[in-house]
């Protein structure tokens, strides 16, 4: 099984190059059922990601770039008066698709967003008081730039918290970027990319993650993280009961990457930047001090019990 | 920690305002009515703005406020310096900051000055209660400060209480060690002001009819004896306190301190005891009629009198040894006698006229005693707290139409017909009596227990006693004034004990008070040095003092340290873990720690690369430990097999 994952890993690592890191977290966050949130300037890959991750795992895919004139009616979709039938028939919107990648989130208005991040939540949609369920695997990759941008519409606390995870991608290092720029046509490659998985054995994966063990000692790691976070006066808030359990389901996927049966306070230590860093704002210092360093340093103060 | 220029919260706030509110609360009886408004409206105003979510008030209404304020206490008090008005100014700043709280930083001020605040209290009171409720109030004030610093996680209130509590607990052999260790300074609190016992109420250098029973209304007690032996019976508790000589027609005073060398010759044995003396802002001693000896820093006049070298203003204790029976003022000098004898012209003739009367009828001194005293006792007069008001000869009217009058009235128409009669007397004023606390075998003496009574001067037997008012009402001498007053006289509760509940209640609670006094608030220099000696340490110098001071806090610090330190670990349980931590152990003597955040893992990657001879055993001891912590299976057989590598294990 695991040796699928690293065929995926190295596929899309060829596309996306010196980015592994990020590409096993990414894929984490699909294994745990979460959704991802990429944030970083525009050009260094996060659409290439998205797509590359749905190519290589065989489903289907749909961009919405979110603009700010975007409608949740351009999300969820439409019903249209057809005149062979004689009645109103639901056209589906971009969101019914198995991979969908929100571009750019920030640019449209927070009307737009909300009916993206309640599909997220739910997975389905009601229109006219019909529900729709939406496809499995469902996975939403939003991307956005630096809120500091201009014409953005940051996202509140309260829906970043609906993505399991938040990476950056940042800029390729030297070796990464010559070969980038001595390889092929990006587009081409993504063209040529084959799926290294079925659906179901997709779906069999993110089964397993769920029945990773996560023992007593390890249960008391997460707590003792969480209640760091509520105790001390560091944070604007502390975590959330969901900010936990989120924790603990990416640390399962990732151990099953990793190839073990059993979650280990590293598995912990190596998704906690990506889950927690979104949820945490250091307290005095907002907006200065980035999400890695500020779990870093979560992560050197609370001793592994 | 917390950013210090935070906003505060509306719970942080009101929570503040109520401990301040605590502390200052006992000092609204004592500040100006005008002064107390100020600061409620000023709480009540900033609670308001709070909970409205209001913009405090500009920059420039405040130092407006500041200004009345100063102004209203400068023509109040006439000063802004000194306790009164420094307490006053307190007060309306502490409302004043209230108002432009806005931060952390703010706040943190506030319970500072509330901390002050509570030692400004004891400046007026240092009674057990006012101790007790100044204990609360700093449990109060911390449990405010622990919750300031919990930014958002918001306990209960009472979690904070218990966490202050704790704090103040550990803190309690400190406060022990300070207590008896601190150099002690003689005298009250730094730099007091005199008038700090301006109100407190004792015998005073004058006697005015009324001035007494005045006196009789308080309950508030003079001093304290400790007898070494058993008590005298209570009509020989006859305390000696200020001797008046002087009467004008109406009212007997003291003379200037007169100079001699008191001489007697005794009767009886002599009467150990100890006073502890209630500061009454006057410079005399009380001590049994007849005093064998001088306390020290004290001196005695020729009639007696025990003078303290400056004011009584805090609690004193002293040593006396009395006689009861003792005759003095044998060779009296000239001056004396005249000055027992003058009477001003032109007051109180009818008395004057009664007294030639009785010369003419009786030459024998003792004889003419003893029928003023017959007719006092024999005639309708009556002893009451609430005589007749007296005009322009009180003697007069007293003896010849009121008849109803308290001792000092008894006293001073006595002395004044001696001395119209030619025989010297003199008025002598202090306590008779007291009530005996069986619970901690003392005896208490009460301003209700003033008394004044006359010595009248034979040229055989020197100063005699005679006192009245005995004759009138043996009763007062015999059992008290409770007894001998009438029941509707206004007595104070406490000394009239109908309540035999109440009144033992209330003797505990003396018996509380008297040691609180004696080995709290009477810890004096001289008490401190007796604890040293008792414990080793003679000639203790304040060097000496402060460096064993310094010695034993830095002690008891180590030991708390030490103590919340060992809390913090968290303890081990789990015997997989306590193998791997002895593994963990094993690699730190050789230079190999573990950090406390790093997972088995990265540690056995990071072994890896620094001792890869180790490689093989590290690995095989981390995949035990994982697989026993954190994987599926827990066998005993695994935990062995762990402790067996681990015991092997060299590095």
């Amino acid at each position: 099984m695991t040796q699928k994952i690293e065929k995926v890993v190295a596929q899309v690592g060829g596309i996306i190059l010196g980015k592994e890191r990020q590409i096993r977290l990414a894929i984490a966050c699909l294994l745990a059922r979460g959704h991802l949130l990429i944030e970083d300037v525009p050009g260094v890959g996060k659409t290439m990601l998205a797509h590359a991750l749905a190519a290589s795992l065989g489903l289907n895919f749909q961009r919405i770039q979110f603009t700010s004139d975007l409608l949740p009616a351009d999300i969820i979709g439409v019903s249209i008066y057809s005149r062979d039938t004689g009645s109103f028939q639901f056209h589906t919107g971009p969101i019914f698709s198995q991979v969908v990648l929100a571009d750019e989130v920030n640019r449209a208005t927070p009307k737009a967003q909300s009916a993206l991040l309640e599909a997220m939540e739910e997975h389905q949609v009601t229109t006219e008081g019909e529900t729709r369920r939406l496809p499995e695997p469902f996975f939403v990759i939003a991307t956005q730039n630096p809120s500091y941008q201009i014409g953005t519409f940051p996202l509140p606390e309260s829906q970043l918290d609906r993505f399991l995870m938040r990476i950056h991608l940042g800029y390729p290092d030297n070796e990464a970027e010559r070969a980038l720029l001595q390889g092929q046509d990006r587009r081409d490659l993504l063209e040529g990319l084959k799926p290294c998985m079925a659906a179901q054995e997709l779906a069999a994966l993110q089964q397993h993650a769920l029945r990773i063990h996560a023992s007593g000692a390890l249960l008391d790691y997460v707590q003792e993280l969480v209640n760091h976070t509520r105790r001390t006066a560091d944070y604007i808030n502390g975590l959330s009961p969901r900010a936990a359990l989120a924790v603990l389901h990416a640390a399962r996927a990732w151990a099953l990457m990793s190839g073990r049966s059993h979650v280990v306070p590293e598995d912990v230590q190596a998704v906690l930047p990506g889950v927690v860093g979104h949820r945490l704002v250091p307290a005095g210092e907002v907006g200065r001090v980035n999400g890695a360093d500020v779990v870093a340093h979560l992560i050197k103060q609370v001793a592994i019990p | 920690m917390t950013d210090p220029k935070q906003a505060i919260a509306l719970r942080h706030l009101l929570l503040l305002t109520l401990s301040l509110t605590m502390v200052a609360a006992p000092h609204a009886a004592r500040l100006p009515w005008w002064l107390v408004a100020l600061a409620a409206v000023l709480a009540a105003w900033r609670a308001y703005l709070a909970y409205a979510r209001l913009r405090l008030p500009s920059r420039w209404l405040l130092p407006l406020i500041v200004i009345t304020a100063t102004l209203g206490v400068y023509f109040h008090y006439r000063t802004i310096f000194g306790r009164d008005a420094g307490v006053a100014l307190l007060v309306a700043m502490l409302g004043l900051k209230l108002l432009e709280t806005r931060s952390l930083r703010d706040a943190m001020l506030l319970i500072f000055l509330g901390y002050f605040l509570v030692i400004t209290n004891f400046f007026y009171s240092q009674t057990i209660l006012t101790a007790l409720y100044m204990l609360a109030c700093i449990w109060m004030i911390t449990a405010v400060m622990v919750d300031l610093h919990h930014a958002h996680a918001e306990p209960p209130f009472r979690a904070q209480l218990h966490t202050a509590g704790a704090l103040l607990a550990k803190s309690v052999p400190l406060m022990l060690v300070l207590f008896l260790l601190f150099p002690r300074v003689p005298g009250p609190l730094w730099g007091i002001p005199r008038d700090a016992f301006a109100g407190v109420s004792g015998l005073s250098d004058t006697m005015t009819p009324g001035s007494l029973s005045e006196l009789a209304l308080s309950d508030a007690v003079a001093f304290r004896v400790k007898f070494t032996s058993s008590i005298p019976e209570t009509r020989h508790l006859y305390w000696r306190g200020p001797v008046m000589w002087d009467f004008d027609g109406r009212s007997w005073s003291v003379p200037r301190f007169l100079y001699g060398t008191p001489r007697f010759t005794t009767g009886s044995r002599p009467i150990d005891y100890e006073v502890t003396l209630e500061p009454h802002n006057k410079r005399w001693l009380f001590a049994l009629d007849l005093p064998g000896k001088v306390p020290p820093r004290a001196q005695a006049s020729s009639d007696y009198q025990l003078y303290s070298h400056e004011p009584v203003i805090t609690r004193l204790r002293y040593e006396m040894t009395s006689y009861l029976e003792a005759s003095y003022g044998m060779e009296e000098g000239r001056y004396p006698i005249r000055r027992a004898l003058a009477l001003p012209e032109g007051f109180n003739p009818r008395t004057l006229e009664l007294a030639g009367t009785l010369r003419a009828k009786f030459p024998d001194d003792r004889a003419l005693v003893g029928e003023v005293l017959g007719m006092f006792r024999n005639e309708n007069f009556f002893y009451t707290l609430t005589p007749p008001l007296l005009g322009e000869n009180p003697v007069d009217e007293f003896l010849f139409s009121t008849r109803r009058g308290f001792c000092e009235h008894y006293a001073s128409a006595f002395a004044v017909l001696m001395r119209a009669a030619g025989i010297p007397a003199r008025i002598v004023t202090g306590y008779q009596g007291g009530e005996v606390n069986q619970l901690g075998d003392y005896l208490i003496v009460r301003q209700a227990d003033a008394h004044a009574w006359t010595e009248v001067w034979f040229k055989d037997r020197g100063w005699v006693r005679v006192d009245p008012t005995a004759a009138v009402s043996p009763l007062r001498v015999e059992s008290g004034i409770s007894a001998a007053v009438p029941l509707t006289d206004p007595l104070p509760l406490l000394v009239r004990g109908d309540f035999e509940f109440l009144r033992q209640m209330l003797l505990t609670w003396d018996l509380m008070a008297n040691s609180w006094n004696q080995w709290v608030l009477g810890y004096t220099p001289e008490r401190q040095r007796q604890f040293l000696a008792k414990v080793g340490i003679d000639d203790a110098t304040w060097q000496t003092l402060a460096a064993i001071l310094f010695c034993v806090t830095g002690l008891i610090v180590a030991v708390l340290a030490v103590l919340t330190l060992r809390q913090l670990r968290t303890r081990v349980h789990d015997p997989v873990k306590i193998a791997y931590l002895r593994f963990c152990s094993k690699l730190r003597h050789k230079g190999l720690p573990r950090d406390p955040a790093e997972g088995p893992v990265d540690y056995a990657n990071r072994l890896e690369r620094l001792r890869p001879d180790l490689s093989p055993a590290v690995a095989a001891i981390t995949g035990l430990y994982i697989s026993l912590r954190y994987g599926t299976e827990a066998d005993v057989t695994g935990l062995r097999e762990l402790r067996r590598r681990i015991r092997q294990f060299s590095a």
